[in-house]
């Protein structure tokens, strides 16, 4: 069952531009919009939350893309971006000020709960409290840290100039050795009258099971919480999952995360613009030509180019190459997590490699690609690449999906197993912000390349496939018929293939942005990777903001896991199919 | 459809993949490492065993491949033109280096590990040459900005992968010394673009003319 747009009455104003929004909220809320332009909706902090859930129940803003906050030395600013899932197109902005002392917000979690871990990293990262927030903890960093990193007055270790190029590099670049250039000779900093030998974590972070849930315990046991990770393999990284167990059924999930953490937007703003293209395949490592054409796109909307033909054609074809081989390992993954141990992984790795292989004849990285430029590709394609790639689309690639179907969707096993387990339904899968394969396996019919077509995604004729009940099953066959579908669109972008340009203007080494700023976003295989850039109109962002889907759909995986086995939970967090570099950035 | 029939139609397909695995091994016989069979497995038509058995065989690096950039000089040339060889290191001897101390590189380096100083004429002005160059491999994270942006086409990324190491405080801190490769080198690795370079330096020169 796919949900289709219902059809809109026609006098409906557009609720994309963000001027129309906000003339409607006036009118039922006449004090709360401060000031309203093409970048956004500026909303009294006291009623935040009366708008937020306006715009929800009222103008079907169901979605929420992003919670971020720019700090402007005299105060910070909030950033929601909305979307409505029916109506497609951009999102709108919405921004909320907070005093530079103290600064505090409503929290938006009792709207769009899918705003919990988002609001929790702005509370890390940049230290604005969230009023009404159920669990307002560090996420990111650790309980000890010192100091909100994403401020501007922020120093942080190895810390040598506000902005990249250092002058110490030339024209008298004397070598010194990275640890000799710490100011603080050690890596962390404590807060004042810290003592590290002392300190024990706070016991209240313990999920406590409540009357109501232990009287409705079948099983005459102890309430196990038992820590899973973070080298566990099955947690596909360094994550930490704090498991509430009633014997073998799982009564609340808290991931924990962080282990990886880098704060890559505090070096995104130290970069410049063009030296953050390789840092962005660092976040999901799997899908860096992905993530290369959504940071490009964000700032090509700032910078006011668009790429040539034939550079278009290159990004559609790298980044279904991508999607391609990131489901077929992904599914492996999941097989490994049911106890299929390595073997339908091995086989996915196989095609991986192949198209490994022409990224790294084109790109020069199988992983780290550091492909896509603003306003075009880094290198043409060869011949050989074309014939390759034609080869694989027309040949292979299709029949590996039809083998890879055959022995995984076949299995009764994998039936008895996938089947109405794991269950996140439609409603809980919007509220909670979640994207990708995982939104759609709960029926929902989203897919940005449709819904806000981006690059030339409008040319190609592809279906959205989508689930029905949203479990462990309909997330793996949406999957495969992502697949299929990333073909057809692979098959259709080689047959119109062009020669021309793969650059616009010159190649610049130090691209000055326009002030302004942009949210851009992709469909990535794993959901939405969107970028949030701030310029003012230097070679470096003022501000620059992730938000990964892999973080995001983490947010769902309690209400996922909960009532199930423990042995489904992994399987179900396979499913969720998170990279950690993206998670903890 | 019966219970266990999917199952046992999924078999099907892991017992076809172990029979072609001993297909190949079959080709193999008596050859364990065949350069020609090693390519045909590796080919996009390739089936059976996939597996690279590394460091026996090592999968052939692309032109494109870049691990960590080196500086391409010109060789100094003795009177028939050929490069003159220095006998203690069997390495070309530098003529000229094609660097010319602008500091696009180390600016544009996102991790910021080229550290380069300016050669000084006797009069202590700026002369277009390094006297020091020196990459952080430690750091470095071979996007290939660096030769990307160069606009003398002196630094290029390497194809040497292997560089596991004993000790990092010296050895992986690389001078100028251990940088520059002649621009022979440079050639035989990147022959493409090297023809590119050459094309557009002649067309250069015949525009002076």
């Amino acid at each position: 069952m796919s949900v289709t747009a219902p059809v809109a009455p026609p006098n409906t104003p557009n609720y994309n531009d963000p001027q129309i929004v906000a003339e409607q909220i006036k009118t039922k809320y006449p004090d709360a919009v401060e000031s309203s332009s093409a970048q956004g909706i500026v909303v009294q902090s006291d009623q935040l939350r009366e708008v937020a859930r306006y715009l929800h129940d009222e103008l079907a803003f169901d979605y929420l893309n992003n919670v971020t906050s720019v700090d402007w030395q005299d105060r910070f600013e909030v950033v929601y971006n909305l979307t409505s899932l029916e109506r497609g197109g951009a999102p709108i902005t919405l921004k909320v000020n907070a005093a530079r002392e103290n600064p505090s917000v409503p929290s938006l979690v009792p709207v769009f709960r899918g705003a919990d871990f988002q609001e929790r990293e702005v509370y890390d990262l940049m230290g604005i409290r969230f009023e009404g927030h159920p669990n307002l903890r560090r996420i990111l960093l650790w309980d000890g840290f010192e100091g909100y990193p994403l401020r501007k007055d922020y120093k942080e270790p190895y810390y040598e100039e506000e902005k990249k190029p250092f002058g110490s590099r030339w024209d008298k670049g004397h070598h010194v050795i990275a640890e000799d250039r710490n100011p603080w000779h050690d890596n962390v900093q404590y807060p004042s009258n810290f003592d590290a030998v002392a300190y024990k974590p706070p016991r209240d972070q313990i999920q406590v099971i409540d009357a109501a849930q232990a009287a409705a315990m079948r099983l005459r046991t102890d309430k196990i919480v038992l820590n899973f990770g973070p080298q566990h393999p099955s947690t596909h990284g360094v994550l930490r999952l704090r498991v509430t167990l009633e014997g073998e059924t799982v009564r609340g999930v808290e991931p924990i995360v962080g282990y990886l953490h880098r704060n890559h937007d505090k070096i995104g703003e130290r970069n410049t613009f063009v030296g953050n293209m390789p840092y962005t395949d660092r976040l999901d490592y799997f899908t860096s030509m992905a993530n290369n054409l959504a940071y490009a796109l964000t700032v090509e909307k700032l910078l006011g180019i668009k790429p040539p033909e034939r550079a278009e054609y290159i990004r559609v074809i790298m980044a279904e190459l991508t999607r391609w081989q990131n489901h077929a390992v992904a599914l492996g993954f999941i097989y490994n997590d049911l106890g299929a141990f390595y073997t339908p992984l091995i086989y996915a790795m196989e095609e991986r490699e192949l198209i490994l292989d022409l990224f790294e004849a084109t790109a020069g990285s199988r992983m780290m690609c550091n492909y896509m430029r603003f306003g075009g590709v880094a290198r043409d394609v060869t011949d050989d690449f074309i014939a390759k790639c034609k080869y694989l689309v027309n040949e292979r690639l299709p029949r590996r999906t039809d083998e890879l179907e055959a022995y995984m969707v076949g299995n009764e096993i994998f039936h008895s197993r996938a089947k109405n387990i794991g269950v996140l339904p439609r409603d809980l899968a919007i509220n909670y912000s979640t994207a990708g394969p995982v939104l759609r396996a709960s029926g929902v019919k989203y897919d940005i390349r449709r819904a806000e077509p981006y690059s030339i995604y409008d040319r190609f004729d592809f279906e959205i496939p989508t689930g029905t009940t949203g479990d462990l099953y309909d997330r793996f066959i949406v999957r495969v018929a992502e697949m299929r579908e990333s073909l057809k669109i692979l098959k259709q972008a080689l047959d119109q293939f062009p020669a021309g340009e793969i650059m616009t203007g010159k190649k610049n080494y130090q691209v000055r942005v326009p002030k302004g700023e942009a949210y851009g976003r992709g469909e990535n295989p794993k959901g939405e990777l969107g970028f949030y850039v701030v310029s003012d109109g230097t070679a470096n962002p003022y501000r620059y903001h992730v938000r990964g889907p892999s973080f995001i759909n983490l947010t769902a995986l309690n209400d996922m896991c909960v009532g199930y086995k423990i042995a489904d939970m992994i399987v179900i967090l396979g499913s969720l199919d998170i990279v950690m570099g993206e998670v903890d950035r | 459809m019966a219970f266990g029939l999917g199952l046992l139609n999924g078999l099907k397909y892991t017992a076809t993949r172990v029979f072609k695995t001993y297909v190949g091994d079959f080709k193999h016989l008596g050859r364990r490492y065949d350069d020609k069979l090693f390519k045909e497995r590796q080919s996009v038509k390739g089936s059976g065993i996939f597996t690279v058995q590394y460091p026996e065989e090592k999968l052939p690096v692309p032109e494109n491949f870049r691990v960590v950039p080196f500086l391409v000089y010109e060789p100094a040339l003795d009177e028939n033109g050929k490069p003159l060889i220095d006998p203690a290191t069997g390495k070309e001897m530098i003529g000229k280096q094609k660097c010319t101390a602008c500091g696009i590189c180390s600016k544009v380096c996102p991790p910021q590990c080229i550290w380069i100083v300016r050669a000084l004429t006797p009069e202590g002005k700026p002369k277009p040459q390094p006297a020091e160059f020196y990459i952080d491999i430690d750091i470095c994270m071979n996007c290939g900005s660096c030769a990307e942006f160069c606009p003398f086409d002196s630094i290029k990324m390497d194809h040497v992968y292997e560089l596991a190491n004993y000790e990092r405080h010296v050895s992986h801190i690389y001078d100028i010394g251990v940088l520059s490769k002649p621009a022979s080198y440079h050639a035989k690795i990147h022959p493409t673009d090297w023809a590119a370079e050459e094309a557009e330096r002649a067309a250069k020169e015949a525009k002076k003319k």
